[in-house]
């Protein structure tokens, strides 16, 4: 996998800059399905209070599970890959019928270099889908690109009870060699 | 055939000893069941997005520990994200609990039998995904019991409800999921 950002874990990393802005932002849970693009984000998540990263089987689990969140006073963000998308379809009536606060980070496949076709009917369609369903999406194809649209997203989501998506697509992120 | 319970005997019996749980009905009968008998501003109603109802009462459940978490909904709503025990058996969230009124129909859609009329056993679904203890409730007296489980934040807890699978005209309160999602965390929280 190639990678335009520093190593993981350096002190100017964009994905660490990222994950600083969801704690910034008062996120305090973190549902996931894996990714390989999300993954400094999920080990981060996982250290800390034990509570804070979910684990799912299935992403419109965690759709329930943010906006389950916010009813109790706690803000949550979803974390997929894009595939995930396709899956959480009906389930965003939720975030649209109760204008929930709602904020999802999407690592992009199937578009930029894609070298697995069975990534490409959804990754080509991720985000007229998100729009479709009600979403305001940004797309970061580059570093700081990625850091201001999360740190702007969370606010937009969280002080116009919005949906925002931001997607990182696959020119920041690399393509998976296969 | 083995015994059920009357679903309004049911449900008379959940909302009588509600108190101040925090509880997330399932779209269809469950909330006809709940709203009718007792609405409340703690009730949170899905009208849709369908398999929803469990990981909302996950979400909840660890956003306030120190309270009960009550997820009421049917089997084939649960059945449709039944992924969700695996995640809950992991976080393992002592607050909360799923009671599933189980009629083994799909009541919604014309009464069509579901999954579990063909066998599926939720509850064991759900020990097998680590809840601390499961249930399957046919009489009046184990009713009873399984209600006052749900006080115990002792879960993840679940008990399937085995109710009758008559079909009862369906009223729903609320279906503005704004006002809904609005009562509900002023009463809890204090703000919208």
């Amino acid at each position: 996998m190639t990678d335009r950002s520093g190593p993981i874990g350096s002190p100017d990393d964009w994905r660490d800059r990222v994950f600083d802005a969801f704690e910034r932002a008062g996120v305090e849970v973190f549902c996931y399905l894996p990714d390989a693009g999300l993954d400094s984000f999920i080990r981060r998540a996982n250290t800390g209070n034990a509570d804070r990263a979910i684990m799912l089987t299935t992403e419109e689990e965690g759709v329930g599970v943010c906006c389950g969140s916010w009813l109790g006073g706690k803000r949550a963000v979803l974390m997929i890959q894009s595939s995930g998308v396709g899956n959480c379809i009906n389930t965003f009536s939720l975030v649209t019928n109760c204008r929930f606060p709602f904020f999802v980070l999407v690592t992009m496949r199937g578009e930029f270099g894609e070298g697995n076709p069975w990534q490409i009917p959804m990754g080509s369609t991720t985000q007229e889908m998100l729009e479709l369903t009600g979403f305001t999406v940004f797309r970061a194809t580059d570093p700081e690109d990625a850091v201001a649209m999360v740190s702007e997203g969370l606010k937009m989501a969280w002080r116009s009870d919005a949906a925002v998506a931001v997607l990182l697509s696959q020119r920041l992120l690399g393509a998976k060699d296969m | 055939m083995a015994n059920v319970l009357p679903r309004k005997e049911a449900a008379r019996a959940l909302m009588n000893q509600v108190g101040d749980q925090l509880i997330v009905c399932g779209l269809g009968s469950p909330v006809s069941d709940v709203s009718s008998t007792k609405d409340r501003d703690l009730n949170f109603y899905l009208v849709g997005a369908m398999g929803s109802a469990a990981p909302i009462g996950l979400g909840l459940a660890l956003a306030q520990p120190e309270r009960a978490v009550v997820v009421v909904t049917g089997d084939a709503e649960l059945m449709m994200n039944v992924g969700i025990l695996a995640t809950i058996g992991i976080k393992q969230p002592h607050n909360l609990s799923i009671l599933v009124f189980d009629n083994e129909r799909f009541g919604e859609t014309g009464g069509q039998m579901s999954h579990t009329a063909h066998g599926i056993d939720i509850a064991a679904l759900a020990a097998a995904c680590r809840f601390t203890q499961t249930a399957v409730v046919r009489q009046a007296r184990e009713l009873t019991a399984a209600l006052e489980r749900t006080h115990a934040l002792a879960g993840p807890y679940l008990a399937v409800i085995k109710v009758d699978p008559e079909r009862v005209p369906i009223s729903i309160p609320i279906k503005d999921g704004v006002l809904c999602k609005g009562r509900f965390r002023k009463a809890l929280l204090g703000t919208y």
